[in-house]
Formats: C-alpha cells, structure tokens, sequence
C-alpha cells in the first residue's frame, strides 16, 4: 500500500500543511510524494529531506508552473496506477485538484479527514465541524485531502528520499492562468503560525486593523479575520479563518471584536489556548474562549501592546 | 447561452446541529432547510448574467427527497427560467450528483454550469471539480468575480495567499466564492411567477446512474465539548495567565 501526496509548495520551500498530509499519509503505508511545478528543483530536494518519505515525483514543466487543476489532475490520474491513496493538504490548491482527480477515478473523494482510522476508514467534519462522521470508503483507490490543523506536520528534515522524473502527460487545452495578486506579508501564514490574532467586526474599518500590529509582531503572530471582516472589505480575503475560509489550530488563537459565529468557530475551536476581547459579555466567542476579557477593544488593545512589550 | 445551476437543500446555516442519539447522522427532522448559501450565490450569477444578455436560460437542477422542489421553487423565484428534480431518497455523494449532473448537461447543452463551492451540510467542496473533470471542461473553482467575453470567460479565484486570475475556454464550470455577489431576495410577484414555471422531476435511472453511496457512514458523534474558561478582569491579568498559568506566550 502506497499514498501519493501532493504537494504545495513556493520559491522552493514546502508549505506546512503539505508536511500534515505527509503525516497523514504515514499512517497508511509507504509515502511518495509529488512536486508539480516549472523550475521546481529546490522543492523537489526539499521533499526528498522529509522524514516518512520514501520518494519524490518531480514534475518540472512550464505547463505546472502556475498548479492550474486541469494538468495537474491530469498528471495525478497518471501516476495513479501505483497508489492506493491519493493524497494532498485542504488547500487551494488541494481542493481544486483532488475531486477532479477523484471523478476520474472513479472514485468518491473523502475531504479534509481529521483521523485516520485504517486504510479504508476515516473521521472528517461536517455541518462546519459540529459534527464528526466516520466514513468506510468502497473505492479501489482513496482520493483523500487532509485537514492540516489534525495532524502534526513531518519535520522538515530527516529523510532522503530518491528523486525521480514524472512521466510526460498529454495536457488538457482550456484553462490558461494569467496573473495573481497576492498579499504580501512578513509574518507567518494563516494555517502554519504558533500565534493568531484575528479581528471581526468590532474593528469598525481596515485602518483599525493596524491595531493588531504591535501586538502580532510582538508574538510572531499571523493576523485573521472573522467573515464579517472581510465581507465589509477591512482585509482581503485570505484572512478569513472560519467553515469556508482557512481552518487553523495555533498554540495560542485571539479573537478581537468577533462575536463568535459558528461558522468562525468552526475554523478555530481546536487551537490550543483561545483569548476572547469583546465589549458584549454575551458574546458566543466566550463559550469556546479559555480566557475572556470583557471590554472596549479600542481601550484594551493599546494596553495589551504595552503589557506584552514590558515582556 | 443557457446555464445549469445545481441547488442543494440543506439544514439552513443559522440553525445549531444535534447529532442524532443513535449516532446515525444529524438531526433533521423538523428543522429549518434551505438552499445551499453558495448556491444562492450561484443562481444570482447566472442571473445577473441573463440581465447583461449573456444568458438566455437558467435552469435550477435539485437532487434528493421530494421537498427539494421547495430549493426548486426559490432558484425560480430569483430568476431560474425552469426547474429539473432529480428525485431519490438516497443520500447523494458528489460523485453521484456529478454522474447525474453530467447526463443533464449532456441533454441540455449549457456552456456554462454555476455551482456552489461548497455545501455546507457535507462540506465536501467537490461536485463542481467533479463535474467539470467528467466532461472534459476546465473549472474556475472559488470564484469572486467573473466575466464572459465570446467563447471563454475570465474569472479571478480567491486563493490560499490572495487572488488568482484565470481565463476559461466556454464550456467551462464555475464555483461561487462569497464575495461574488449578495443574492437578492425574491420578490413576492416574482415568487407568485414562479408557481407558474415548468419542474421536470426525473429518476436516477433515467439518467443512466447509479446513486448508491460509495462512502458508508460508520457513525456520526459529536465533537469533543471545549470548556469554556474564565473571564479576566484587565489585560494585565490577561497577560499574566497566558504567560504563567496557559505558559503561551
């Protein structure tokens, strides 16, 4: 038994919840890997360093450079015969690809699994992670994403894997990627930071999200957002934590000026410790939060940058 | 052109679950449905497509019990020209609905299928990407804008890190993203009109699938209970516990 697991990666470093499918992956066996992607060498020897990893799939084309679905399914289906799972992160990237895959196969996807019971046999959220469903998939082959804030990611050493060329697939015409826009931050990202501070509604505009500067730098933090935020156009959208935004588990999750719908909190509830400032003491937020201070975000946030910076 | 747009009836998104005491699902008896949120999202895109003239038909597809002609009767209402039920008590898994949904496409010949990027019930995110592998199409999954220009369209996706742009030759699938529009509300005349409009309800069989679900449910539980903590008095007792009771900072 043999996974395959897709993995997403940037100017040649791995992305973590690529490293908690490999995790994932472990579980059931054998572990490949495949780095998809135009002059992609540097995140193919990084793969290879991953403990767990036996060998890498290197797929250095023009016509991955940008992981548009429709070839990168396509090379997946191709590999497909030598694997029993098929696997990658719930991800943009890994939603997009791994139904197509999926469909092709003839096979029902199972998303963004939290546990792995046995190789047929899985636990993954649904009705946003209010209730937990165990599924025993009859497919000959699992096509499977993995809930990355479920598993502990595989260090980034300790492994040498062999690298191998993937074969050449005739690429599917249709689909032509023509520019992104992404946003450019220093800090941590969403899904792999030790520390999140997100703000909601109660942040009023964009502007006061600066706000959360200070004490995001002091703590290494990631900055989110509540849906309600990024809907009234404070943040852009990759901020958004929550059912349909990014799911993120950190050691340490504050929530500021977010009341604490269940879709948020479906995209949170498993970190560790959670903070909760909100001026509304009935807030749902409190009912999940370790810690709750009731009170004006706008008078406890400067005091919270100045408390952490007495550090 | 004529456009497909699959609403999926689900447990409306205000409503709080209960897992059943059997642990055979959730509760759904005499709860609140509705359509899919995303789906809402959908039949708004395609209708606004056929106000700008791009659009000539929409067609509401719904899958599932009888009552799913109520989801029908709301696509209509905001501007769905007809509807198709495909009727079954089974539970539809995404490839089973993509299988369907292809027949229906195959019939009717749309060059564009708007689908909802996720249900909100399964949480599966995969019939559109399904759909669009099983025809040949390409697919502009997440999207938060798009634009049809001739025979492709440009469609920008929202991203783990952002915003992507992606130009699609016609056919093609899209999935709706939040932030593509605000659906509107059916106006009372218009919800009177929609009595009036044409659902077609046909069978699995008809369309040549077999729905049998191909992952069994084990068993459905609740997730493990957070507690919730304490309130804290000032940010400096805040900052205190996380450092010396929580030791997270």
């Amino acid at each position: 038994m043999t996974a395959l697991v897709l993995i997403d990666h940037e100017g040649g470093l791995l992305k973590q919840p690529s490293r908690s499918a490999v995790a994932a992956a472990t579980k059931l066996g054998e572990v490949h890997v495949l780095v998809a992607g135009s002059g992609v060498q540097a995140a193919a020897d990084a793969a290879a360093r991953l403990p767990g990893v036996s060998k890498v799939i290197l797929a250095d084309a023009p016509a991955y450079a940008n992981a548009l679905a429709e070839p990168l399914a396509a090379l997946i289906v191709a590999l497909a015969p030598g694997y029993s799972h098929l696997m990658a992160a719930t991800t943009a990237n890994g939603k997009n690809v791994m139904p197509r895959v999926a469909a092709v196969l003839d096979s029902q996807p199972i998303s963004d699994i939290a546990e792995v019971i046995d190789a047929d046999t899985f636990v993954r959220p649904i009705y946003a992670g209010n209730a937990m469903a165990t599924v025993k998939s009859s497919d000959a082959k699992k096509v499977i994403t993995v809930r990355a804030a479920s598993f502990d990611p595989v260090p980034n050493e300790g492994g040498s894997a062999s690298i191998e060329a993937a074969p050449a697939v005739d690429m599917p015409a249709g689909s032509r990627w023509v520019s992104a826009e992404l946003s450019k931050s220093e800090r941590p990202e969403l899904t792999a930071a030790r520390v999140v501070v997100s703000g909601g509604r109660g942040m009023q505009n964009g502007d006061n999200f600066k706000l959360l500067d200070p004490i995001a730098d002091k703590l290494g933090a990631a900055v989110g957002a509540s849906r309600a935020a990024v809907d009234a156009g404070f943040v852009p959208n990759d901020y958004q934590v929550g059912q349909t935004g990014k799911i993120v588990a950190p050691e340490l999750y504050i929530a500021i000026g977010i009341s604490g719908a269940i879709q948020h909190l479906a995209g949170m509830k498993d970190s560790k410790v959670i903070v909760a400032i909100n001026k509304d003491e009935e807030a749902p937020i409190f009912q999940v939060a370790d810690y709750g201070l009731v009170a004006d975000l706008f008078v406890a946030l400067p005091e919270l940058a100045a408390e952490l910076e007495r550090g | 052109m004529k456009i497909l747009v699959p609403v999926k009836r689900v447990v409306d998104y205000n409503v709080k679950v209960r897992v059943k005491s059997d642990n055979t699902g959730v509760e759904t008896a005499g709860v609140k449905m509705s359509m899919n949120p995303f789906d809402e999202i959908a039949i708004e895109e395609a209708v606004r497509l056929k106000e700008k003239g791009v659009a000539t038909e929409i067609i509401a597809v719904s899958m599932g019990v009888a009552a799913c002609q109520e989801t029908i009767r709301t696509a209509l209402a905001m501007g769905a020209d007809r509807g198709i039920l495909v009727e079954s008590d089974v539970d539809l898994q995404p490839l089973a609905v993509a299988k369907m949904l292809r027949a229906i496409v195959e019939k009717e010949g749309p060059k564009l299928v708007i689908l909802g990027k996720q249900a909100i019930d399964d949480d599966m995110s995969a019939t559109g990407q399904m759909l669009a592998a099983l025809l040949g199409w390409p697919q502009g999954t997440f999207a938060s804008k798009v634009t049809v220009e001739g025979d492709s369209m440009t469609v920008i996706r929202e991203v783990d890190g952002g915003l992507e742009t992606v130009v699609l030759n016609l056919p093609a699938i899209i999935t709706t993203d939040l932030r593509l529009n605000e659906p509107r509300y059916a106006s009372l005349p218009n919800i009177m009109k929609a009595r009036k409009k044409t659902i077609d309800i046909v069978k699995p069989g008809d369309l040549g699938v077999d729905p049998t679900p191909r992952l069994v449910v084990i068993k459905v539980e609740e997730p493990p209970k957070r507690q919730a903590g304490r309130k804290v008095a000032s940010v400096a007792e805040l900052v205190d516990k996380l450092r010396n009771e929580a030791k997270v900072i």
